[in-house]
């Protein structure tokens, strides 16, 4: 067992010490100074050069919400296209069919929104072509749109009066070019050397040594792993995800995609202190998440390691935890631990099956979703700490008499209207999507049968998990859950894209409205937001929001679950 | 949007190429160079490939190494947990009548010693791996049905355990039974 705490704390602290010069290097990039992949600015130029971009043109907030959302738009239209077609389409050794109009609407929104609600299994759902055209290239692009997106926020909060906010496309292409892109390489390098398969062949049927004949699937999976943890995506290769022994292979390809999954999401917050050169109020934020990730973490790594409660009445040995749904190479300690950054960080890859966790543990992956800011998605967990952050000044500049303002810029009533609105449709979305999905599994339970693979509680938690996977574009599941219906297709594909452009436009408005206020230099009168006191304001901001909203249906589900288990 | 639709479209275009076609071809010239050239390590056995290093396998010959239950019966076309909630009584269920045939076809081995992980089915239903403990109350029915000495198996099951600084120590089910065979 100490092995296994010694792994995780070796993984933390390993992300830590890489996550700190990342983002250094990350604010040199996008002030435009000189950095390490300089040599890569000639590829740059040809890449605008061939899409006709001039990419020192600058935008304000609205041309560049624009640009983004009109290029998402031309991706979604190319991921329906390809995945109701890929049956006749190239790349299909193993002759997987094309996708249904709903399952392709709510596939290709999934990985549009940096989602990966897989409603499919990757071995016979997805072909070749759809796994690299599709799956892979919206990795890509859609953590590099989160990227840029926070990167205008960046731009907006300098202290200068202005309107010209950088390039989106400067910024979109650099984010893939200069940190996605390389690091993938690497990460798929390592993977590979791991056992990993990177191969365009099919299934290899093979006899096994007791003579079954099995077909073990293989194709493209280094490539896609690297991005879908990096560009924290999540998205599987095969339905186990990271928790097949191909995705993953052991222990250290383990850290190495736990590592990627977290990294970037730490190294915007420290981009953000020395982008701005205000590097207190970055380690207050690190400061507030960490808590936060913390307090989660701890809880689940107790529960899992203690073992099911239930199966220690039958008088085994549970010395290793609770391995329902884990691997044995990974051990419960390294299942929760994982389980809790892919929930903070809106990856929603899994390197252990959720839907088998103890009940405490489920309630804490949800509320890593539901707070969906503690590190955060690629560039979109700092714009949601963001709104977080607008809300906590407003509010403690009212309590104590001061006008609320944050880096010089004053806050006043629309930028709280819009932090407002973007922090209630989260809990808007995952209850109302719950609750009239549970009234109609209650009025007619037997037409609905096919949905929940457990009774009870555990029934009510995986709709809700369902849910807020979606609402925090996470997509991670409760996988018992028979998803591919239209129900779930659509209702889930509505609540994923909403749950993605709004808490993007919120967030990108308020910087823009606030870049163009004066800037008002700090005095005594000014309330400091880069000190512990601000930190556990922001802290009581997100637990009041966020997490307090939520009491009630986790009463209904986790809590009753654990109390009638322990 | 007009003025972003058309750079939008060659953009993407671009991007095509470069992340769907540079970067896994990238990646997939430096996978040469890997073993087995990126197509996952294999294990052989008396000349012909009898799995993969990383893909569990079933095993239900007495004279094996049984691995772990799986949710999709070592099915590596697929693969998949059970989902099982903690407290699903169906699912305790089948855990006890797991216990159940293991306790009777292990006579001998007390209840307590059987470790969970043999009752319960991984995340991929493809676990490659046992724990130590998992292999060892298994060594005697072994050893039994290969007429063999508990003592020399378990030496087997010392030798093919992998242990780790960081993580858990485990032993990898398919080499060790094909180093049983080769006895």
């Amino acid at each position: 067992m100490i092995n296994e705490l010694l792994g995780i704390g070796a993984i933390y602290f390993l992300t830590l010490v890489l996550a700190w010069p990342l983002g250094r290097y990350l604010a040199r990039v996008f002030k435009g100074e000189k950095n390490l992949l300089d040599f890569l600015r000639p590829v740059e130029n040809g890449i605008f050069r061939l899409s006709g971009i001039d990419a020192r043109r600058e935008m304000s907030w609205q041309q560049h919400l624009v640009a983004l959302l009109t290029i998402n738009l031309v991706w979604f239209l190319l991921a329906m296209l390809v995945l109701s077609t890929q049956g006749s389409l190239p790349l299909n050794p193993d002759q997987n069919p094309s996708m249904s109009p709903d399952l392709a609407f709510n596939t290709a929104i999934s990985f549009l929104v940096n989602c990966n609600l897989q409603h499919y299994s990757g071995e016979s759902g997805l072909s070749y072509l759809s796994q690299i055209v599709v799956i892979t290239f919206l990795q890509f692009v859609s953590a590099a749109t989160g990227i840029a997106a926070a990167v205008v926020v960046f731009n907006a909060l300098q202290t200068r009066a202005t309107d010209k906010l950088g390039n989106f496309y400067n910024y979109f292409v650099k984010s893939l070019t200069r940190l996605l892109l390389p690091g993938s390489l690497v990460v798929a390098l390592l993977l590979a050397f791991n056992g990993t398969p990177m191969t365009l062949q099919g299934k290899q049927e093979l006899v096994t040594l007791q003579g079954d004949s099995v077909a073990v699937s293989r194709g493209p999976v280094a490539a896609m792993v690297a991005i879908k943890e990096l560009g924290t995506n999540g998205g599987g290769f095969y339905g186990a995800n990271s928790a097949h022994p191909l995705e993953n292979p052991n222990y250290l390809t383990n850290a190495i995609e736990n590592i990627a999954l977290v990294i970037i999401p730490m190294a915007m917050v420290f981009a953000l202190g020395f982008y701005l050169n205000r590097r207190k109020l970055a380690l207050m934020i690190f400061g507030v998440m960490t808590v936060g990730f913390v307090v989660l973490l701890a809880p689940t790594v107790y529960y899992e390691l203690q073992g099911n409660p239930a199966i220690n009445h039958l008088g085994v040995n549970q010395g290793l935890g609770a391995l329902e749904g884990k691997e044995t190479r990974f051990g419960a300690a390294a299942s929760a631990y994982w389980s809790i950054t892919n929930t903070v960080i809106s990856c929603g890859s899994v390197n252990s099956m959720h839907d088998s966790f103890m009940p405490l543990s489920g309630l804490t992956q949800m509320l890593g979703m539901m707070t969906n800011a503690f590190y955060g998605g690629c560039g979109v967990g700092l714009l949601n700490f963001f709104a977080y952050l607008i809300i906590a000044v407003f509010i403690a500049g009212l309590m104590v008499g001061r006008t609320p303002e944050l880096l010089g810029k004053k806050i006043e009533a629309r930028e709280m209207k819009i932090a407002i609105l973007v922090t209630l449709l989260h809990p808007l979305l995952i209850l109302a999507g719950t609750a009239l999905t549970a009234h109609l599994y209650a009025g007619n339970p037997t037409e609905y049968a096919g949905w929940l693979a457990n009774p009870g509680y555990h029934g009510f938690s995986e709709m809700l998990y369902e849910f807020t996977s979606a609402s925090a574009n996470n997509g991670s599941g409760f996988e018992g859950l028979g998803d591919n219906t239209p129900w779930w297709n659509i209702s889930t594909g509505v609540v994923l894209l909403l749950s993605r452009f709004l808490p993007i436009i919120g967030p990108v408005a308020i910087a823009g409205l606030l870049a163009r206020k004066k800037y008002v230099p700090e005095s005594v009168g000014t309330l400091p937001a880069d000190t512990a006191t601000f930190g556990v304001m922001v802290m009581a901001v997100i637990v009041i929001i966020a997490a307090l909203a939520f009491f009630p249906a986790l009463a209904l589900g986790p809590i009753a679950e654990h109390f009638s288990l322990y | 949007m007009k003025q972003h639709l058309l750079p939008a479209f060659r953009l993407t275009l671009v991007l095509l190429v470069i992340c769907c076609l540079i970067y896994p071809a990238l990646v997939w010239a430096g996978a040469q160079l890997a073993p087995n050239g990126g197509q996952g390590e294999t294990i052989s056995h008396r000349g012909r490939v009898v799995g993969y290093d990383n893909v569990g396998q079933k095993f239900t010959r007495p004279e094996y190494f049984w691995s772990r239950p799986s949710a999709v019966d070592y099915n590596s076309a697929g693969s998949a947990g059970s989902n099982k909630g903690p407290s699903n009584p169906e699912y305790l269920a089948m855990v006890q009548a797991r216990l159940d045939t293991f306790l009777l076809q292990n006579p001998g081995v007390p209840k307590a010693q059987v470790p969970a992980e043999l009752l319960t089915a991984s995340g991929s239903g493809l676990d490659p791996h046992l724990s130590p403990a998992g292999a060892a109350v298994q060594v005697a029915r072994v050893a039994r049905a290969r007429q063999l000495d508990a003592a020399k198996v378990q030496a087997l099951v010392a030798q093919h355990t992998q242990h780790s600084l960081l993580g858990p120590d485990r032993v990898n089910v398919l080499r060790l039974n094909v180093a049983l065979d080769e006895l």
